[in-house]
C-alpha cells in the first residue's frame, strides 16, 4: 500500500465518521427553517450521540446475543461501505475489496441484521418494522443493482473506483442514461434512508414509523451506534449520488495536493444536497405504505430504461 | 460540437420516454394535461435543433406550429374542456401501476429491437431515437388501452400523434409540408369532435365512463 493510498483512505474514513452527523444535523437544520421553527442547531446530532455514549445501555430479558452484537454489525458495515466509497479520492485500498454490487450487498448485511435484532425481542412493533424494512429492502435492491450496473456499463467496470475515475476525468458529454439512472438512485435513497416519502424520520407515531420501529428497543450505547450508521448511511449514499452523477473534484490516483482541494469540494456538495434534501421532503407528504410498492416500482423502472437508452443510443 | 448536438437530441428522445412513461402512471387529469403540454415541448426541442444542424428550413415551421398547436391551443382547449365537464380534480382509480410498468418495459424492449434494423437504413443524425419515438407510440397505444374515462384517452391519442411526429423527424427529417398540415388539422377537428362526444356521452350515461359504451342494445 502506498503511503498516498493509505492517506487518502484513512481521511475517507475519517471525513465519513465526523461530517456523517453533521450533514444529518444540516439536513434538519433546515427541515426546522423549512417548517418556522429556529431548529436545534448544526451540532445536535452530536450532542445527541455524546448523550447516548454516556447514558447506561438497557436491554431486554429476552434478548438473545444478537440483539447486542447487531449494533456493532449495522455500525461497522457502514463505516466499510464509507471506506469504499470514493467520497474525496479515487485512490482507496480497500476498495478492492467489494466492488459496487458487493456494496449492496453490505447494505443488505446491515439490513437483515436490523431486522432481525427487531424481532429479537418479540415486541409487535418490533417485528412490523422489521416487515416493513425488508419489504422496502427487496423492491430497492433490484433498482440501486440496476443503476450501478447502468454507470459500469458506461465506464466497463464493476468497481467503484474505476467507475468514477473514468466518468469524472472525460471530455464533457450528455449521457440521457444517467440522468434516468440520477432519478432512480434518488428514489432508492429516499427510501432506503427511511426520508419523507416513504418514512417521517421525525415520526414515533407507532402506525407509520419503519425505521424507529426497528430500534425502539435500543438504547445507550447501542442506540447511539445505531443513529451514527444512520447517518453514515445517508452520507454514504450521498456520497454515491455525488460521487456518479457529480463527479468533479474528487482527487485522482498519485494526486495528494488535489486532497487538499476535495475536501471543500466535498463539503460544498452536500451542503447542497443537503438543502435540496430538505426541500424535497418538505413539499411532499408521506405516502401510504401501500404506494411504496408503486413509488419503487417507478425506481426500477426508469434504472431499466436508463440502462435500455444506454443500449440503444450508445450513451 | 456535433457529437453534442447528437446527444441532446438523444436527450430530448429520453425525456419523451420519461414523459410516456409518467403519462401512463399519472392518476390526475390535470397533471395529465401539463405532462402532454411538457411533452409538445420537447418535440419542439427536437425538431428545432434537427433542424438547425440539418438546415432544413422546413423543419423550423413544423416546430412552430407544433408550438402553436400542441403547447398553447390544445392544452387550452383541454383545460376549458375539464373545467366545463367539472372534471379538472378526477383522479382514475382501479390502475394496477406496477404492473403497468413492467408491462411498459416489455413494450420498450420489443420497440427498441424492432427499431434497429430500420435505424440501420436510415442516415439520420437522429436515427438512434427512432427506437424510443416507436416505444413512446406503443406506450400512448397502451394508455389508452388502459384507461376508463374519456379524457385521458383522448390524450393518449394526442401523445401517439406527438410521438408520431417525433419520430418522422427523428428519421427522415419530417414529412412533407403538406401532410403536416393536414394532421395538424386533423388533430385539431378531433379534439372538437371528442370534446362534443364527451358531452354526449355524459348526458347518455351520467358519466365519462366508457365502459358504459359497450353495451349496444338496451335491457
Amino acid at each position: 500500500m502506498s503511503p498516498t493510498g493509505f492517506l487518502s483512505q484513512a481521511l475517507a474514513i475519517l471525513a465519513a465518521l465526523v461530517l456523517a452527523p453533521l450533514l444529518m444535523g444540516w439536513v434538519n437544520q433546515w427541515r426546522a427553517w423549512f417548517q418556522n421553527r429556529r431548529g436545534p442547531g448544526l451540532l445536535q446530532p452530536y450532542r445527541t450521540l455524546n448523550k447516548l455514549f454516556v447514558k447506561e445501555s438497557v436491554v431486554a430479558e429476552t434478548a438473545s446475543p444478537l440483539f447486542r452484537a447487531a449494533p456493532y454489525v449495522v455500525f461497522g458495515c457502514m463505516a466499510l461501505s464509507c471506506g469504499i466509497i470514493p467520497t474525496l479520492s479515487t485512490e482507496l485500498p480497500l476498495s478492492l475489496a467489494a466492488d459496487a454490487i458487493a456494496l449492496v450487498g453490505l447494505f443488505a448485511v446491515a439490513r437483515v441484521f436490523i431486522s432481525l435484532a427487531a424481532m429479537d425481542i418479540g415486541t409487535a412493533f418490533g417485528s412490523l418494522g422489521a416487515r416493513r424494512e425488508m419489504l422496502i429492502g427487496f423492491l430497492a435492491e433490484p433498482a440501486l443493482l440496476t443503476v450501478f450496473f447502468t454507470a459500469s456499463l458506461i465506464s466497463g467496470s464493476t468497481a467503484l473506483t474505476s467507475i468514477v475515475e473514468s466518468l469524472a476525468h472525460r471530455e464533457f458529454a450528455i449521457y440521457p442514461s444517467l440522468a434516468f439512472a440520477g432519478l432512480a438512485f434518488s428514489f432508492v435513497s429516499f427510501a432506503e434512508n427511511a426520508r419523507v416519502p416513504v418514512d417521517n424520520p421525525a415520526t414515533h407515531l407507532e402506525l407509520t414509523m419503519i425505521h424507529e420501529a426497528l430500534i425502539l428497543e435500543y438504547s445507550g450505547r447501542h442506540l447511539a451506534l445505531i443513529e451514527w450508521a444512520a447517518a453514515l448511511k445517508l452520507f454514504a449514499y450521498s456520497c454515491i449520488g455525488l460521487a456518479l452523477f457529480f463527479p468533479w473534484g474528487i482527487a485522482k490516483v498519485q494526486d495528494p495536493g488535489a486532497l487538499l482541494y476535495a475536501v471543500p469540494v466535498l463539503v460544498g456538495k452536500l451542503a447542497i444536497g443537503g438543502f435540496l434534501l430538505a426541500l424535497i421532503e418538505s413539499v411532499s407528504a408521506k405516502m401510504r405504505i401501500f404506494r411504496v410498492p408503486e413509488f419503487l416500482a417507478t425506481a426500477f423502472l426508469l434504472a431499466v430504461i436508463g440502462m435500455l437508452v444506454h443500449f440503444l443510443l450508445g450513451a | 460540437m456535433d457529437a453534442l448536438i447528437g446527444q441532446l437530441i438523444n436527450l430530448f428522445a429520453a425525456v419523451m420516454l420519461i414523459l410516456a412513461f409518467a403519462m401512463l402512471s399519472q392518476r390526475r387529469i390535470v397533471t395529465l394535461i401539463h405532462l402532454f403540454t411538457f411533452q409538445g415541448l420537447t418535440v419542439v426541442g427536437a425538431t428545432v435543433v434537427v433542424a438547425y444542424v440539418t438546415q432544413q428550413h422546413h423543419l423550423y415551421y413544423s416546430a412552430a406550429l407544433t408550438l402553436a398547436l400542441k403547447v398553447a391551443l390544445i392544452p387550452f382547449l383541454l383545460h376549458r374542456l375539464i373545467d366545463r365537464l367539472n372534471v379538472r380534480w378526477d383522479i382514475e382509480t382501479m390502475l394496477n401501476i406496477p404492473t403497468l410498468m413492467l408491462i411498459g418495459i416489455v413494450l420498450v424492449v420489443f420497440a427498441f429491437n424492432l427499431a434497429l434494423p430500420i435505424s440501420k437504413l436510415s442516415a439520420s443524425i437522429a436515427r438512434g431515437t427512432l427506437g424510443i419515438a416507436l416505444a413512446c407510440v406503443l406506450l400512448s397505444f397502451m394508455m389508452m388501452i388502459t384507461r376508463a374515462k374519456a379524457v385521458p384517452q383522448v390524450i393518449g391519442f394526442l401523445t401517439m400523434e406527438n410521438a408520431l411526429f417525433f419520430a418522422a423527424t427523428s428519421a427522415t427529417y419530417g414529412m412533407p409540408m403538406v401532410v403536416e398540415l393536414g394532421i395538424a388539422l386533423d388533430v385539431l377537428v378531433g379534439i372538437f369532435i371528442l370534446g362534443v362526444f364527451m358531452f354526449q356521452i355524459r348526458e347518455q350515461f351520467d358519466s365519462l365512463d366508457i365502459r358504459h359504451l359497450e353495451k349496444l342494445k338496451e335491457e
